[in-house]
């Protein structure tokens, strides 16, 4: 489905979930509450961003759900890259209407504390009732009394706040920070496309995710306005191999070979900018590649089983390979069609190129055609643009699967490194 | 959502007014001559015979020794009427009375039944006095001036408006249309504070519920843009606006006005563009939308401004961000009209999904700060 569907890892599965180096939120974490701090530290900076480290557990990733921990917020590495991924997404990207540096910057920093209270899961500023009669409460009420629910809330820049006689950003550009190459096929609505910020809010509560976003957009009107935003439920990719992996809306397994969070030499390999890569402000962060990607659910589910499998190189069952017995076997390339998506997408067909995804199907009601509007929302984390998501979907422009599928919306975005403590903030070494 | 409030508001404020006004004809046996304040109006003059007196019933023995017929009032600090007679002929007399609190409160007289008036001030003292800031009466009384102004206004606006409908004539009728309804789209939170004029003269088509007869401006837009004809229905339509409008301009002085009605008056008026301008539901035949986007804006700012000295006190970054925002959406405004002393705007079915949604922008970037304006009246 997505550009990389079926990426192999050489990454032993069974380590789901990174720990979380995260410092000072006064929070308890998941891990924390298990006693498993030192665990998560020894998987070292690399891993960070995540919550629970299940060692070989393969139900903590549902138990964390269900316990509606919260994720810290702090660490070397944002939250919500390599952390597990949680079952609701709302992400919005958003122009910036200022001109002044300063405040924008203001934002960032306004932005940053409201994202420290909400993913501890207080609510922003002096909360959402008991304040002055006369005045709109700070906080919009409507996560009053859900838990965390591992809310992560993370930032991107897009390659449109660098322009020249903007910001001055200009030369601290990252190279790989361009807009995309036109690819076969893309389709894409300018309105669903770009942004100079993106914030994505994970949460394992769709509420919590909504009101997240919901109250930064509030803090930022004026200094910016939302582009546009989508919703997103069912995680198509685990960044947790041990869990089962989940199904896309064409009802196919997807994202089994993920990126597993707490791989740390594939994190350190394909997804966290290194000091070396540049700028230095964008080490220890990532390169986010976002697309709205329409399925036409409906001429698909016309399609006999014969074809969606041979689509997809994969059985619709268990998801296993074609030729093989279970899904996490070794795909044999060869044996599938030239065409089909599995064999386009694997890095052997990409010279290695890997990625980390946290995609989520959506589904945004009928097109007033009858027609469902949905497909995947996929989103996806590498430390090099040109050596990740670029090959891959190039190579996926015989995909078979482009019959059912279209690329509506597309933004990218330099992740910055995490923010450290409480007198740090977004973006902080991009603009000081 | 406003509406129900407002109808809630409308209530209490009626409620209010009867406890503190009370009822000239009933009053009249109870007071005793000796409590009387004596009120010798002339054309030129309005003395009172005592400019202390004790709280509680107050009873006014109005002379009118002029030659032109006027009228009287008992007016609170910040304009808002208490009571008045009006229609008191040259050489009349007339009786007024009131339940009044302690505090500070003016006596007009009006020769002619125009203007400000000729004014006293005057105190009632006993019990406990009602604090009142100066800085927020007179935000107040400015207010009031202004939305009574407003209505002056229209009227004859649109009664050009209602002429040309009732004369056949569909060109004239459509180029005063926007024009009548600016005074209107200003004051509109006062305006709807009277909870039964605002359905008569500005509903919408889809709000018009079962068994309720269509009328107002939206009724004549959809005869003149969209039938493309104007009948016997639609005079007499035009008759009802003006007969409705007037009472709207008699009864808009009296309206409950305090600086926080005012602050978030000011931010409804934004709410009215954000819901109903910006996507063009308002106006949805003549697209004169970004007509009554500039009166709400002009309205909503006449507020801020008036309220400016006490918010700057208290919020001085609040104030600066609105200055800010309020420049730039009218900034983005004059981009659609060529001649900044007209009100010729941009048809809004010219105006594009992308310049629509940065005018939205704008009203966000304007109303969220703007809804903070009341707690920086009353901190």
């Amino acid at each position: 489905m997505s550009a990389s569907d079926d990426q192999q890892t050489d990454a032993t599965p069974g380590a789901a979930g990174p720990g979380e180096p995260g410092t000072g939120t006064g929070t308890p974490s998941r891990r924390a509450l298990l006693g498993w701090g030192g665990a998560g530290l020894a998987l070292g900076a690399a891993a960070a961003g995540g919550t629970v480290a299940a060692l070989g557990g393969g139900d903590e990733t549902a138990t964390a759900a269900a316990s509606g921990s919260a994720v810290p917020f702090h660490g070397v590495h944002q939250a919500g890259v390599a952390t597990a991924v949680q079952d609701r997404l709302h992400f919005a990207a958003f122009d910036v209407k200022t001109k002044d540096r300063a405040e924008l910057v203001q934002l960032l920093k306004d932005w940053t504390r409201a994202a420290e209270r909400m993913t501890a899961g207080l609510p922003v500023g002096e909360g959402a009732f008991g304040g002055l009669a006369e005045a709109p409460p700070d906080d919009t009420g409507e996560a009053l009394g859900l838990k965390p629910s591992r809310l992560t809330l993370t930032i991107g820049f897009g390659p449109s706040l660098f322009t020249k006689d903007r910001f001055g950003l200009e030369g601290r550009r990252p190279k790989g920070l361009a807009e995309l190459p036109k690819f076969s096929g893309d389709n894409l609505d300018p309105a669903r496309s770009g942004g100079d910020l993106c914030v994505q809010a994970c949460a394992d509560d769709p509420q919590v995710a909504v009101h997240a976003i919901r109250n930064l957009a509030r803090i930022g009107f004026g200094t910016v306005a939302v582009r546009w935003s989508q919703l997103g439920f069912g995680k198509t990719s685990s960044t947790t191999p041990d869990a089962q992996t989940p199904r896309n809306l064409f009802g196919f397994k997807d994202g089994t070979r993920n990126i597993a969070g707490t791989d740390a030499p594939a994190l350190e390999k394909h997804v966290w900018v290194a000091q070396k890569d540049g700028p230095a402000w964008l080490a220890g962060g990532s390169y986010l590649v976002a697309r709205r990607i329409r399925m036409n659910v409906e001429t698909w589910d016309r399609t006999s089983l014969q074809e969606q499998e041979d689509i997809f190189g994969r059985d619709k069952g268990k998801g296993a390979p074609v030729g093989k017995a279970n899904e996490r076997d070794e795909p044999f390339l060869p044996a599938m069609l030239p065409t089909s998506h599995v064999r386009l997408a694997h890095p052997n067909s990409n010279g290695g190129a890997r990625m980390l995804r946290r995609g989520y199907s959506f589904t945004d009601g009928t097109d007033g055609l009858g027609r469902l509007d949905a497909g995947l929302f996929f989103l996806a984390y590498q430390r090099d643009i040109d050596k990740g998501f670029v090959p891959v979907q190039r190579s996926l422009a015989r995909d078979d699967l482009n019959e059912y599928i279209q690329h509506v919306g597309s933004a990218l975005f330099a992740v910055p490194p995490g923010v450290r403590d409480t007198d740090d903030w977004w973006g902080r070494a991009l603009f000081s | 959502m406003r509406v129900r409030l407002s109808v809630a508001t409308a209530t209490a404020v009626a409620a209010a007014l009867a406890a503190v006004t009370g009822c000239a004809e009933k009053a009249d046996d109870k007071a005793g001559d000796g409590g009387a304040i004596k009120v010798t109006a002339k054309d030129d003059s309005c003395e009172v015979s005592k400019k202390e007196f004790a709280a509680g019933h107050v009873q006014l023995d109005i002379e009118n020794k002029g030659g032109k017929v006027t009228e009287v009032y008992i007016l609170f600090p910040d304009d808002r009427i208490v009571t008045e007679r009006e229609n008191i002929g040259p050489g009349t007399k007339a009786r007024l009375t009131a339940e009044v609190k302690s505090g500070s409160y003016e006596i007009a007289c009006k020769p002619g039944m125009k203007g400000d008036g000729i004014r006293q001030k005057v105190t009632a003292t006993g019990g406990k006095a009602v604090e009142r800031s100066p800085e927020m009466d007179a935000a107040v009384a400015g207010y009031r001036k202004y939305v009574q102004a407003q209505a002056d206004e229209t009227l004859p606006k649109a009664k050009v408006f209602t002429d040309a409908v009732k004369a056949g004539d569909i060109e004239a009728a459509k180029k005063a249309y926007a024009e009548s309804r600016i005074g209107w789209e200003r004051t509109e939170p006062v305006a709807e504070s009277f909870g039964d004029i605002d359905p008569k003269v500005d509903l919408r088509e889809d709000g018009v519920e079962k068994g309720q007869k269509w009328t107002g401006w939206h009724r004549l837009e959809k005869s003149l843009w969209q039938d493309k004809k104007l009948g016997p229905a639609d005079t007499a339509l035009a008759d009802t606006l003006i007969k409705d409008l007037t009472v709207w301009q008699k009864k808009v002085g009296t309206a409950e006005i305090t600086p926080t009605s005012m602050a978030n008056g000011a931010k409804e008026l934004l709410d009215e563009v954000a819901t109903g301008k910006v996507t063009g539901e308002e106006e949805r035949y003549s697209h004169t939308d970004l007509v009554d986007f500039k009166a709400n804006v002009e309205g909503a700012q006449t507020s801020y401004e008036l309220l400016k000295p006490v918010a700057s006190k208290n919020d001085p970054k609040l104030v600066a961000e609105l200055d800010k925002q309020f420049a730039a959406l009218n900034t983005l405004l004059d981009k659609y009209r060529k001649d900044k002393t007209t009100y010729v705007f941009a048809s809004y079915d010219t105006v594009g999904k992308d310049q629509r949604k940065e005018l939205s922008d704008g009203v966000n970037a304007l109303a969220e700060p703007l809804s903070k304006l009341a707690a920086a009246v009353v901190k």
